[in-house]
Formats: C-alpha cells, structure tokens, sequence
C-alpha cells in the first residue's frame, strides 16, 4: 500500500484527507505525554494557566522511552496503551490537538470529540521500539523531567510509520478490520 | 552443602534482565516467521515482517526491543542444599534488577506505592516467585512483563458446574475484550484451579513454556489448541488491524481445586515473550 507523507502542524486539510487503514510517514515535530503527563496539562487548564507548549495543530506520541544509550538521541520508543489517556484527550482536542499516536482502542469520548473538533488517531506497531526509534532524529524534555519516562519530550521525527485507525468522520479501522477477518 | 555467593546473583540477574530485554528467544522469532506463511491479511504479514526486524535490530544493537522494558519477574528455583552466603538472596535480586536496568538503560518503571506513583527510579521492587526444589543449584529466569499486556489479563473464580465450556468462554472473552492493547500476537498464559493466587501465578508460568510446545498432558494439550483456533478466528490479527494470527500459542497449566472452586486465570502476553534463564 502507499504511504501517505505528512508533516507537522497538522492543517486541516490533510486532517480530512486522511481515512483509516491509510499507512502514513510522519516528519517534523511531535510531542510526548503519558498518564501523568495528561493529568498536569489537564490540571493546568483547570487552573486557567498557560500549557508548557502550544497542542495547535500538534500530534502527541503516547510513549514513555528507555534512556537514550551513548551516542543516540533516544532509546527504544514504541507505543503505549492509548486508552488511559482517553479521560483527557477530549481536552486537548477542544484545545487544538489534532493528532495522537499510539495502540488500541479508543473510547466514544474521544471519537466524539475527534468528529467534533477534527482530529486523527494514529497506531504505531505496538512493541516495535527499537525499529521506531530509528525514526526520531532529535529529543528534548520540554516538561516534567520529574516524571522520568513520563516527562514531555519534543520530538524532530523523520519518516515515523503510523496508520490511521480513528479517522476525523467516525471510521475505527480496529472494528472494520476485525469483521474481514473473523469467522464465526 | 554447596554455598553460593551473593555477588553472583547480582551480576547473574543484572546480565538476565538486559539479555532478556534485547534478545527475543529464537522460538518466538521463529513463530513470527510461521504465522507469516499461514496470516491471510497483508497488513498482517507486513507487521510480523517488521517485527522480525525489530527482533534484529534490538539483539544486534543492544537496545531493547520494546520501551517497556518491563516489571523484573523472577522465578527462582532454590536447591534445598544451597546456602547462599554473603547476603540476602532476595536483597541480591534487587540489587541485581538495579544494576541491570541502569547498565543497560532499560526503562524504569516501577512506582513504590501503587496510590502515590513516584517512580522509584531503579525498576525495582522485582516480583520473586521462589520454589523450594531437590540438589544443590540455583535456576534463575528473568521474564520482564510489560505493562500494555498485563494489564489485560483477567481472573474470575467460576462455579465448578460451568466446567470446560465456561473455562473457554472466559478465556475467549478475555482475548476478545483485549482486542488491540496487548500488542498481538499474543501468547496466552491460562492456569486451571488452585486457589486464586495459585492460579494466577500457574498462567504467569505459563509464559514461560517454549513458544506453541504443548502441555504433556494429551486432553489439556487438545484444549491449548482447540483455544488456538478459536481465538485465531476473532480476526483481531497482529497489532489488531485484522488478521488471523491474534496468538501464537496458548498454554495452560493446571492444578488440583477445592471442591467448591474453578479457578481460571488469563495472563497474556505480547509478542515479546521475555524470558531468560541461568542454572547457577
């Protein structure tokens, strides 16, 4: 199958454009978070405060990677279980966030949101870190180095392989994909 | 009498824990190439392909193969003729997991109080599972369990007149309500009876059986590959983008019950099915 080369901001138009089962490469910059992370960038707009970086038209990564070993820029970096995260991405999406990228299932929460507001959610091959991490070509913590793994980091990635599994009108590539190959 | 230093554990652990997380055993390599042949869908294909590749990658370049590099789950298997000097063992272990997470800049992972989560920054506490056994050595195996997987696994105590039927449901069920999160393929760890913790510590020993080698027991080594099928037609497929292999293999272990108990429990693990061992 083709791939589909896209880049960072995320404008609207390539949002739309994009449709599940579609293998995308994606190049410029991504940001990471996990569970702690969401829970203080959620804290923060409670609290009416200014977030540590700009979610408009951004994609963030839900991985928390192994330390970088001498001489690279990060260590192994796959996806994690995007489902805790689904307590607040609908957030971040009202915010500005077009893009996530991780693996499983997606709650009606998020979707919704994702329908509503325009958004896109990617899987990266779970357990694949070694292989991903040859994708990312620069890493800075921007937030809550505190958090260790969980800190936000603020990735220049070249090439990243994704697919799209949640589109921006309802598609879940989890379920359509499912229903091809299952047998009763 | 023999005696066995402390230092020894330490150094052997610290060694498992990066071996374990960089090198795939080659029976789960080699299951990824079987499930190429027989995977009907192509994105199935490709994504077994890539983690071939990732297997590669990670055992060439010392890097482990998966960011979560997991909880420390250590089997240890102590000869009752063992004394192990200059410590305590189970100090040794941890110290072990300490030493080979930060050598081989492994991700920690662990958090001290479950409620609270502050990372405790060298990955342990390990979860040591010890077992008393005849002669003078000491087996350790090292099997890092990632946290996507684990997470998905599932115990229910059934009624012992749901038998066999209700023992496959639940474990369908499981798979199935899974879906993507595990990172499928998976290797199904089942335990049968026992008490509750029994049971689930049966499942988790489960893994550790050479990928697909069937339990000795004809009836129960029929049930693993009946389930095999069975789960194999849900379509979830590798990464759960649709497919037929959602497993590589399911074992099961069993164990006596009370008469009033069934206990089954459902360990899954993902692809990376970790586990290293040394006989010390």
């Amino acid at each position: 199958m083709t791939k589909v080369h896209i880049s960072t901001p995320l404008v609207e138009d390539v949002v739309k454009s994009l449709c599940i089962g579609q293998q995308v490469l994606i190049s410029g910059v991504i940001y990471t978070g996990r569970d702690a992370a969401h829970k203080r960038l959620v804290q923060l707009m409670d609290e009416g405060k200014e977030l540590p970086f700009d979610l408009k038209g951004q994609i963030i990564y839900y991985v928390g990677p192994s330390p970088a070993p001498p001489g690279r820029v990060i260590g192994s970096a796959g996806p994690t279980t995007a489902g805790r995260m689904d307590a607040y991405a609908p957030r971040l999406i009202e915010r500005g966030l077009k893009g996530m990228i991780g693996k499983g299932a997606r709650t009606e929460n998020v979707t919704n949101a994702m329908k509503k507001h325009g958004a896109v959610y990617f899987a990266a091959i779970g357990g694949a870190a070694a292989l991903i991490s040859r994708s990312v070509q620069e890493a800075e913590i921007v937030a809550y180095s505190d958090l260790g793994p969980e800190a936000i980091y603020r990735l220049v990635v070249k090439d990243f392989p994704a697919i799209v599994v949640n589109d921006a009108f309802g598609g879940d590539l989890y379920q359509e994909g499912r229903k091809i190959y299952a047998i009763e | 009498m023999r005696t066995i230093d402390c230092e020894v554990i330490i150094s052997e652990v610290a060694r498992l824990c990066q071996e374990a997380n960089f090198k795939l055993e080659d029976d789960v390599v080699q299951s990824f190439k079987c499930s190429y042949e027989t995977e009907v869908s192509q994105s199935g294909k490709e994504i077994l392909n890539l983690l071939i590749e990732n297997a590669a990658i990670a055992a060439n370049e010392s890097i482990p193969m998966c960011q979560d590099t997991g909880v420390a789950v250590v089997f240890l298997e102590l000869g009752q003729d063992t004394h192990i000097i200059n410590g305590n063992l189970y100090k040794a272990i941890n110290e072990g997991v300490r030493k080979g997470y930060q050598e081989g800049y492994l991700r920690k992972s662990m958090v001290a109080h479950p409620l609270e989560r502050v990372n405790t920054g060298d990955n342990t506490p390990a979860v040591i599972h010890t077992r008393i056994v005849p002669g003078d050595q000491v087996k350790i195996t090292v099997a890092p369990k990632g946290g996507g997987s684990e997470n998905m696994s599932a115990l229910k105590m059934l009624k012992p007149a749901e038998g066999v039927e209700g023992v496959k449901n639940f474990i369908l069920e499981t798979v199935e309500n899974a879906g993507p999160n595990p990172c499928p393929p998976l290797i199904v760890g089942v335990g049968i009876g026992g008490t509750m913790e029994k049971c689930a510590l049966l499942a988790k020993e489960a893994l550790l059986r050479s990928v697909g080698e069937p339990h000795p027991m004809p009836d129960i080594a029929e049930l693993e590959q009946e389930l095999l099928g069975k789960i194999n037609n849900l379509g979830i497929g590798p990464s759960g983008l649709g497919g037929r292999t959602t497993a590589l293999a399911v074992h099961i272990e069993i164990f006596g019950s009370h008469i009033a108990s069934l206990p089954v429990a459902v360990n899954l693990n993902c692809h990376a099915a970790r586990h290293k061992s040394v006989v010390i």
